[in-house]
């Protein structure tokens, strides 16, 4: 593990006393507050950091050792004695009855795990955070869920395995990408009687290839033969609910945009309701003409120059 | 009766604050807290939220006038987050093309 310069991550030099040591922390800290930063992975690092450096550097017992061993404080055998001793003792997250939504997580399977570095954990113990021993209301869990359009078109129920736990949610219809949901109690158990943490799920909706998304409509865009468009006739549609047919009117121009009513996607939160699915018409130019049809295009050429 | 609701002198003892400072937030609107037969309880719901306060108040020594700046301008972080992430769903529908 890389050796942490303390001194460094508060902006101090080492012969700093304690007041300038307590007044670097402060200002970094309601710099970098997790509840002043909330969903930002990279300002809560920071504080993580910044807290395990305040930890260390403002008890003169830790600071000195900390100070004589440094970068070789794994061959300092007080070091070994200090640290069992430490490892001893109980253990504490950083905050008294929550843990705020501080911090990110990459998968379901990824919860839990201290809030200090290895450098800490060793030199100290996992448990040398002192504080508050109350306890109450559970740390809360971020995470993320990847899906597609089509996983949204109706609510489904998907079991998660959230630290070891089987949670089995329900994924609402025409959920947006980025929408975040909280699954209330499913977050890290209570202390003293407390309730639970929360689950915090984002939903990560992959990009389609066929359609784009607009809220809860929908647009895509359909090829249409230029004898089609001229003359009028049908045409099959892919929407996400599979195919349909619908009338193509004559003298369709290019571009133009049909709607299909309720062929989108489900409107959050509103059973029954769906949006549009829009097409646009891209009208194909044909292509490799016969002779025949070169006569026939030049004789419409005249027509319409009467 | 009392589901769901936590007595505010057993927060109070679990958290090192005084029942003035909880009864201050409530006073601001910050907080909601509930009165049955003359106790006062915190909903469990409030919970995350004095929680923080009492982060702040504790961890970065913000007073009480602090917090509520502090909590109304997170508010308006949230709201604004919320904006533009729809708006980022609508501008994703361009960038794809």
């Amino acid at each position: 593990m890389a050796f942490i310069d303390y001194y460094k991550i508060l902006g101090i030099d080492k012969n700093a006393s304690d007041k300038d040591i307590k007044s670097a922390y402060r200002k970094l800290a309601r710099q970098y507050h997790p509840d002043l930063n909330p969903n930002d992975t990279e300002a809560n690092k920071k504080f993580q950091q910044i807290n395990e450096a305040n930890e260390v550097l403002s008890d003169p017992e830790k600071r000195q050792k900390y100070d004589k061993y440094g970068e070789n404080w794994q061959h300092g055998e007080e070091y070994e004695k200090y640290a069992q001793q430490q490892r001893a003792q109980g253990n504490r997250q950083y905050s008294g009855f929550g843990g705020g939504q501080g911090q990110a997580f990459e998968s379901f399977e990824n919860f839990g795990g201290g809030d200090f570095s290895d450098f800490f954990e060793s030199m100290f113990g996992g448990g040398a955070r002192g504080g508050r021993q109350a306890k109450y209301r559970g740390q809360d869990y971020n995470a993320e869920l990847q899906l597609n359009l089509r996983d949204i078109l109706e609510p489904h129920k998907q079991t998660l395995t959230v630290n070891g736990k089987n949670i089995r949610i329900t994924i609402p219809a025409g959920v947006e990408n980025d929408q975040t949901i909280k699954i209330t109690g499913h977050g890290g158990p209570g202390v003293n009687g407390g309730p639970a943490g929360d689950l915090y799920i984002t939903f990560k909706i992959a990009p389609d290839p066929n359609f784009k998304r607009d809220g809860a409509n929908l647009h895509a865009t359909a090829k249409l033969d230029l004898y089609t468009a001229v003359l009028g006739g049908e045409v099959t549609i892919e929407t996400l609910s599979g195919k349909v047919k619908i009338k193509v009117g004559a003298e369709t121009q290019n571009g133009v945009t049909v709607k299909l009513k309720g062929k989108g996607l489900p409107v959050y939160k509103h059973e029954g309701q769906h949006g549009d699915l829009l097409v646009t018409y891209d009208i194909q130019m044909p292509k490799n003409l016969t002779e025949k049809q070169k006569d026939l295009f030049t004789e419409l050429r005249k027509e319409g120059e009467k | 009766m009392t589901a769901g609701l936590i007595a505010t002198n057993d927060f109070c003892t679990y958290h090192h604050v005084e029942f003035t400072f909880i009864d201050s937030l409530n006073e601001a609107g910050l907080i909601e807290i509930r009165v049955i037969d003359q106790k006062s309880f915190i909903p469990e719901s409030e919970l995350q939220k004095l929680e923080q306060m009492i982060r702040l108040h504790h961890e970065l020594d913000i007073n009480l006038a602090g917090i509520e700046a502090i909590t109304h301008l997170l508010q308006r972080v949230q709201n604004m987050h919320e904006e533009m992430r729809l708006l980022r769903n609508r501008l994703r529908r361009y960038e794809e093309e």
